[in-house]
This record gives C-alpha cells, structure tokens and sequence, in this order.
C-alpha cells in the first residue's frame, strides 16, 4: 500500500455557528458597516486623492443636508419601504417575485391615465381613491396571472413576473406615447400641473405626509398579516415545505394565488404613490429599478417589515449621498455607484459572518471574525 | 493470523458548533478482523468514521496506519492511506454501468480500456464471493447489487481498511447473510474492517470485536465472543434497559379501516400500488414490512388524502361506535363506512385519520422546520377560532404538554424545530398526532434514528394507542422490531401485498421471503 505523504491542517476552516447572540450579530454587522466605510475612504482617495472624511460629510449633507434634501430621502426611502412590504410575502412563500417593476409600473400608469381622464370630473379625494383601487386592482392582476400559471402549469415563476415586467414597460411607453404633452417632448410632463387635480393634498403640513401615512400603515398591517394572520401562518408553511403544507390540508395553488394578489396589489399601491403622490408623471422610468433593490430590503430584513424600514432609510442615504459627492466633487455617478456597492457587498458577506465561523490553522476553536 | 494495527485513531475531538460529536475518542482497527462500531443513532459513529475517509476535518487528532502518522484532509488522502468507506447512500451514477461507475475518478495511465477493467472486476469479484455484471447499468440494479458496486469500487482503488455505513438498512435478511459471508472472506484475506450499526443481533454474528461509542465518548471495547447483546445494550445506553415490548392482546377488535383494489400510479405513470387490499382493525397494531420503496409511503399517502388513486380503488372507513372511548369529537361520518377516497386531507383528518409520516428527510412532511413546537402544534388546527388572526394559546399549551410528557429537548418552545435532534423531532411529531386524539394512525419510520430509550418510549405509546381501541399502522424496517411489536405484518412486494402474516407466530425468514417473493418469480421467469 502507499503511505500518504505528511499534510498540514488547511489553513482556513468553515465552521457553521450554532446559533448567535443577537447583540453580537448586531455587532458583526456594525463592524460591516465601518470596515466598508474604512475601504471606501481608501477606494476614494486611490482614485481621487480627496479626503475621505470630507466625502462622507458630503454624502450626510446630501441625504440631510437641507429640510427639503431630508423629505427627499424620507420620500424615496417610503417608496422603497413600500415595494419591499409588497415583496415579502410572496419571497417569504419562496415565490421568487422578481416582477414588482412591471407591478409599479402598471399600477402607475392607471392612476396617470385617471388622472389625466377624470381630473376635472371628481373631486380629488374621490379621484385618489378610485386611482388607489384601480391601481390596486392592476397590480393584482399582474402578480396573479404568474401565480396561476405557476399553480396549473408549474412555470417557472421567476422568468414569468420577469416577462411581465416587459409587457408594463411596453404599455407604459405605448401610454407615453399617446398622453405626450407638450407633443414632441417624448414625455407626459407633470399631469394637471395647474391644477394639481389628483395629486396627494398636503398632510400636517407636509408635502409628503399622505406617503409617509399609508406607507407605514401598510408596513404595520404587514407585519400583524404575516405574524399573526392565518394566512401568514399558510405563507411561511407554503414557504418552507410544499408537502408539508399538502399534509396540512392547506391548498398551496390557492395560497400561492393569492399570496401574489396581495403581493401585486402592494406594488400597484406603490405605483400609485410615485404618480399621484410623488412625480405626478408616468414615464418607463417611474418604477426606476426600486422593483429589484427592494428585493435586497425584503432580504436583508428577513421579511420584517420593521427591520424594512432602517435598510430602506439605509439605501436611499446612501444613493442620496452620492448625487451630492458626484456633483460637489465633479465625480460622476459611477463612483457613487461603486461606494453603495461597496457597502452593500460587506453588508451582506456579513450575513456569513454570523452563520458560520473561521478558523485559521493554529488557533483551534479561536473566533474568527 | 498476524494481529497488527491497521489504524490507531488516539484522541479524536470533533465539534459542530457547541455539539462535540466525538470527545477525546481513542480507537485502534486491527488487521484481518471486523469491528463493529456500536452506538445509538447521534452517538459519533459515522463522524468518527466520516474523518477517517476525510470527509470531515477533526478539530483534535491523532492517526496513525501502519504505525506511521498520517493527516486525512480529503476523500484523495484516505485512498492513498488504503482506506475506504462504503456510504449508507450511494454515490453511484445511474446511467453509467458497474465498471464504469468504479472507474469514476481514477486518473490511470494511458487509455480506458474498459475490458481490462471488468477483468479485473471479475477477478475481485471471484476472490471475495461477489456476483457482480460489470456491464449492468446501475439503473437496473438491486440496493444489494448498488451496494455490492460501492464495495467492489473501493476495493479497485487497493483499499485493505473498508468502513461500512449501516450496510444492512436497505438489505433483506438473505441479502444480508450474503454481505456477511463477503465480508468474513475479506477478512480471511487479512483486509481491517469496520461496520457501523445499532442492531444488536449483527453485531454477534459478524464481528470479532465491538467498540460502543455513547454521546461522543469511547466507552470501551470487547471481544463479541465474550458479551450479548443485553450488555452491549447497556453499554450503548449508559444503564440497563428492558428490551421487551409490551404486547397486549385486545379483545375487542372492531374493523376500522378497508383497503380494496388500491392502485396508485406514480408521476411517471408507473404503478406504486397495484391492486392493494387489506383490513385494519381497532385495538391492533398492523405492521408493514418490505423493502424501501416497496410502496409504503404511497400507500399511507393515499389513505391520508395526499394522492389521487386509481379509479376502482376502495378506502372505507368504519368509524368507532360512539360508546368507544375513542370516538372522541370527530366529524360524524356514515356507520355503515364512508370511502375516504377523493376527500381533501383536511376532511379526512377531521374525521379522526391521522398521519404521522416521516419521510426520508424526516421534516420533509409533516413538521416546518423553521418555526417552532408550538407553531407546529397549530399546523392541522390553526384554522380553529374565529376572526382573521392565530390563537397561539392553545397550541403552546399543547407544546408545553408535549414537552413535558415525552421529554422533549429544546431550549424553548420557540426553537427551530430543525435544530433539534432527530429523537426530539419525532416526539413533537407523534406527540401532535396523539394529542388529535385519532382513530387511525399511522406511523411510518416513527424510530428511524431514535435512540433505544426513545424508541421504547414511541412503542409503548403506540401499544397504549392500540389499547385504547385506535387502529395503528405501522410501516417500519426493522424486522425485530415488527416480529415483536405489531400483531399482524403485512408484507409489501413491489407495490403488491406479498402477504399477511400473524406477527405472533412468523418469523424472520418468512417475512423475508415475503418482501422479495416477486422479485424472485420475475427473475425465474
């Protein structure tokens, strides 16, 4: 027989964790954050030779640097928080939902078409409601047709909600087309800007105040509809075992159904917020790829609604931040880009971190990071 | 013989997270003899044996072949130690044949002259007893022929130390005895080898030697000339246990349950049961042996609602008497028997049916890993109560009982049921089903991987089922087992009843028989 050869012990070793601490946990992901920081100061000033310190203040004062820059970022991390809400049941019942751009676009395009249509004939209040259940009905439409099809035919639900999301992008340049003001202008432009017929009234005060409303109700009613709910009961059995869920007499093509509806009607909602109660315009950019980012919030937050909330503020800061460096420091967008992917990337290898742990030869049992 | 040490483990510690499967664990295999590794099922035996064949990387170690020290880092360093492990799953591919299979991954000089290699197959073959086709596709072979492929591929590579993984789970009592003759003629060509097991009777009538791991540890180790089975047991466990099963005879057996003509097609359109029928009776525990995949699970599948059955299939239901202590709350059906075929599983459960299957991944069915006991007490009754919301009460209540009256293992009610250990998972499972009260209840593999302890405490709370007048029906795989427990054993053959045989007066070899006889009349034919 041969003899094997002398071999060291592998210089780095896997081991998954047991379980976590949770104040632990928080602090790996702390240290994410910072280490990210710390690789982006040296990117930034490889590249440009700028103090790092100072574009970080400028990425803040971008984000919250003026009243108006903070409803800025409190608007669009609303937007955000919104699709991810819509996102989580269908990701926690394992229905890869990628189609939330085509879900915000239909639901966007309705309400600019009401708008447009009925803006003299009802009174506002009326209008927003009618927009808000039409735009409801849409993306309900748009999130069962893949269900249904996933249900009776088992297609693949992730190339179908992708697939939908090219037939809302084609309607709403069809749409684009057809509503074009001033003609020429390939756009809509602001619908009944005048008049403002149909757009969000002010609330407290605030421009954005309606947003911030029925956004953070839709996220608390979120939260009870998944923990506590019956249905979200049937969602995270459906997700986590098919033939479980069978074995407990649970219909899974009626969940899966209606899972999406209410996955769909959510994005149409958010369709309907960016239209009526933020651009007031409709163009193929109004959902502006918030469909898949928002997949990251839902994600990261572990379908927590709540958690949702900081990982949205958390994105918007950042993407807000980066206008500000790219035009304060002549840089363009793409460094911007790169320091959000930056973050994001240790962000979620942090998740590793706390799963599993390293171990380097000659430390045995020794913590990795 | 000459007696020399093939392999020296000394001071063996592996841990997953905070469990440490193996703790300070010494053990020496010698050459030409056969030990058996005996331990309950989480005790480290096939860790302790994953890091010899280098799949696992031991945190502290030791190991010596030959006298030489060695580090196993891979699968490719246990080769060239001249080690080899036969899996309890095989890794064969099936549309390769047998030569091809063991050819897999050998980097040989020159060309692949596939004659040469079944030459040497047959050579192999013919030195130790295997009766092997090398040109048979692994798709056309028997469990005992795949696994006669995995030995045969180990022993091309030049291993002379063979682990073996519970070899005997997937095979019939004759299989058996043919793997046992193999092996003791390996052994007389002085080859080491270890088999891992937990039944008891193998162990005595195979090996030299037996090592018994418990909960890690090394407790010790004795020639099996010198025990029986009944101190191997209490070395396994620790104290001494009883290894008798209670087994009442209930006088008043009313018919429950009516299979007639059952036939069930499997997605690709092949028969999984054909023209199955039998009776289950209240007040009695009906066994089911057969081979694995015989058509077990189909069959209970199909009782519980889970799958369609062929038209011209009968289930009939006769529900318990309402003076019956069980009759319990169910939902009052037709006393002259209701067909349970082509009611959802919902309606049949509420009729008093209850199904506690385990499938081969264990929470494959029937549990969600993910949450938590009393989440997954809830799992058939959550839509109870009024309103939109859960009423997490009642179902942590019932979790708590649980807990409480099998001894269930948790951190807390709320702990992930998939962290837990296979013993503990199986009680929450059963002990949900009990708790709906049923009229019939079947189990299938409600001990695979249960510890002895454990596993007495499920059978005794099946005999307490049955006492109380439910209809048990019991699918398992452990022949003993079955001969002691059940009172009637119905023998499944291919997805047909090979027979039904009073489980009181049989004995192994019939049953045996049984769950291959059509195999053998098809190859005669």
């Amino acid at each position: 027989m041969t003899q094997a050869t002398q071999h060291k012990e592998p210089l780095l070793r896997i081991v998954k964790r047991d379980g976590i601490a949770r104040p632990k946990a928080y602090a790996i992901r702390l240290i994410a954050v910072l280490l990210s920081l710390v690789v982006c100061g040296i990117f930034i000033y490889a590249i440009t030779k700028l103090n790092p310190v100072q574009v970080y203040e400028a990425i803040f004062d971008g984000a919250f640097g003026t009243n108006r820059r903070s409803w800025v970022t409190i608007r669009d991390a609303m937007m955000l928080l919104c699709i991810g809400v819509g996102l989580a049941p269908a990701f926690k019942m394992k229905f890869w939902n990628i189609g939330a751009e085509g879900q915000i676009l239909i639901g966007g395009v309705v309400t600019a078409g009401i708008m447009k249509a009925y803006g003299s004939a009802l009174p506002t209040p009326a209008l927003l409601v009618v927009m808000a259940l039409a735009s409801i009905l849409c993306g309900c439409l748009w999130g069962v047709i893949p269900a249904v099809f996933k249900s009776v035919w088992n297609t693949n639900e992730t190339l179908f909600t992708l697939m939908m999301n090219y037939v809302a992008i084609q309607i709403t340049s069809y749409c684009v087309a057809l509503w074009e003001n001033p003609v020429g202008s390939n756009s809509v432009g602001i619908i009944n800007q005048m008049t403002a017929y149909g757009h969000f009234p002010k609330l407290f005060g605030q421009t954005y105040g309606l947003n911030v409303l029925l956004v953070l109700l839709l996220t608390v009613g979120m939260y009870i509809y998944l923990k506590y709910s019956k249905q979200g009961y049937e969602i995270a059995v459906v997700g986590d075992s098919e033939n479980t869920a069978r074995y407990a007499g649970i219909n899974v093509k009626k969940v899966t159904i209606r899972t999406m509806a209410i996955s769909g009607a959510i994005c149409g909602i958010a369709g309907f917020i960016e239209v009526a109660g933020v651009s007031h315009t409709i163009s193929t950019n109004t959902a502006g790829g918030r469909g898949f980012t928002a997949i990251i919030v839902a994600w990261l937050a572990q379908f927590n609604t709540f958690v949702m909330i900081l990982i949205s503020f958390l994105l918007v800061f950042l993407q807000q931040g980066a206008i500000q460096i790219a035009t304060q420091f002549n840089l363009n967008d793409y460094a911007s880009e790169i320091i959000t992917g930056i973050i994001l990337f240790f962000i979620l290898s942090s998740e590793f971190f706390i799963n599993y742990r390293v171990i380097l030869r000659n430390r045995k049992g020794a913590d990795g990071k | 013989m000459e007696n020399t040490y093939a392999i020296q483990m000394k001071h063996v510690t592996k841990r997953f997270g905070k469990v440490v499967a193996n703790d300070d664990v010494s053990l020496d295999i010698k050459r030409g003899e056969i030990l058996s590794l005996l331990g309950e099922n989480g005790s480290g035996k096939t860790t302790l044996m994953n890091m010899l064949a280098g799949i696992y990387f031991p945190d502290e170690v030791e190991i010596l072949v030959n006298g030489t020290p060695v580090t196993i880092a891979s699968p490719k360093d246990a080769f060239a130690c001249g080690i080899g492990m036969i899996h309890q799953h095989f890794k064969l591919v099936d549309i390769f044949t047998a030569a091809e299979n063991i050819v897999l991954g050998l980097h040989e000089e020159g060309k692949l002259d596939l004659k040469a290699v079944s030459a040497r197959i047959t050579d192999i073959c013919q030195r130790y007893g295997f009766v092997i086709d090398p040109n048979k596709k692994v798709y056309n072979m028997s469990v005992s022929e795949k696994q006669t492929v995995e030995i045969v591929k180990v022993l091309y590579r030049g291993a002379d130390i063979l682990i073996l993984d519970e070899p005997t789970a997937v095979l019939t009592p004759q299989e058996t005895d043919r793997l046992f003759d193999v092996m003791r003629n390996m052994k007389a060509d002085g080859k080491a080898m270890v088999i891992i097991t937990h039944k008891l009777n193998e162990v005595m009538e195979v090996s030299d030697r037996v090592a018994v791991l418990r909960k890690g540890r090394y407790i010790g180790d004795v020639a099996t000339a010198d025990t029986n089975p009944q101190k191997l047991t209490d070395m396994m466990v620790g104290h001494a246990v009883t290894l008798n099963i209670d087994r009442p005879l209930v006088e008043k057996r009313h018919l429950r349950l009516e299979v007639r003509d059952l036939t069930v097609r499997t997605g690709e359109g092949v028969k999984a049961l054909d023209g199955v029928s039998f009776q289950a009776f209240g007040g009695e525990i009906l066994g089911i042996a057969g081979i694995s995949g015989s058509g077990q699970k189909e069959l209970l599948e199909s009782i519980a609602g889970l799958r369609a059955a062929e038209p011209g299939s009968h289930v009939i239901y006769h529900p318990p008497a309402p003076d019956e202590p069980i009759a319990g709350q169910h939902v009052p059906v037709d006393r002259a028997g209701e067909e349970l075929l082509g009611k959802t599983p919902r309606q049949i459960h509420s009729i008093g049916v209850s199904m506690a299957f385990v499938p081969e991944d264990r929470l494959g069915m029937g549990l969600v890993g993910t949450m938590g006991m009393t989440d997954n007490m809830m799992l058939k009754t959550y839509r109870s109560g009024a309103g939109p919301l859960l009423d997490r009460k009642s179902p942590r209540e019932l979790a708590q009982r649980v807990k409480d009256e099998l001894d269930v293992l948790t951190p807390s009610l709320n702990t992930p049921v998939r962290r837990l250990s296979g013993g503990n998972v199986q009680k929450v499972l059963v002990g949900r089903e009990i708790a709906q009260e049923p009229s019939v209840l079947m189990t299938a593999y409600a001990v695979r991987g249960l510890d002895i302890n454990t596993s007495y405490t499920i059978y005794n709370l099946l005999t307490a089922e049955k006492c109380k007048g439910v209809a048990v029906i019991y699918v398992g795989e452990d022949l003993d087992v079955l001969l002691e427990l059940c009172d009637r054993i119905l023998v499944l053959c291919g997805g047909q009843v090979s027979g039904v045989v009073d489980a009181r007066t049989t004995t192994k070899e019939e049953v045996g028989l049984l769950m291959t006889k059509f195999r053998k009349e098809a190859s005669q034919a």
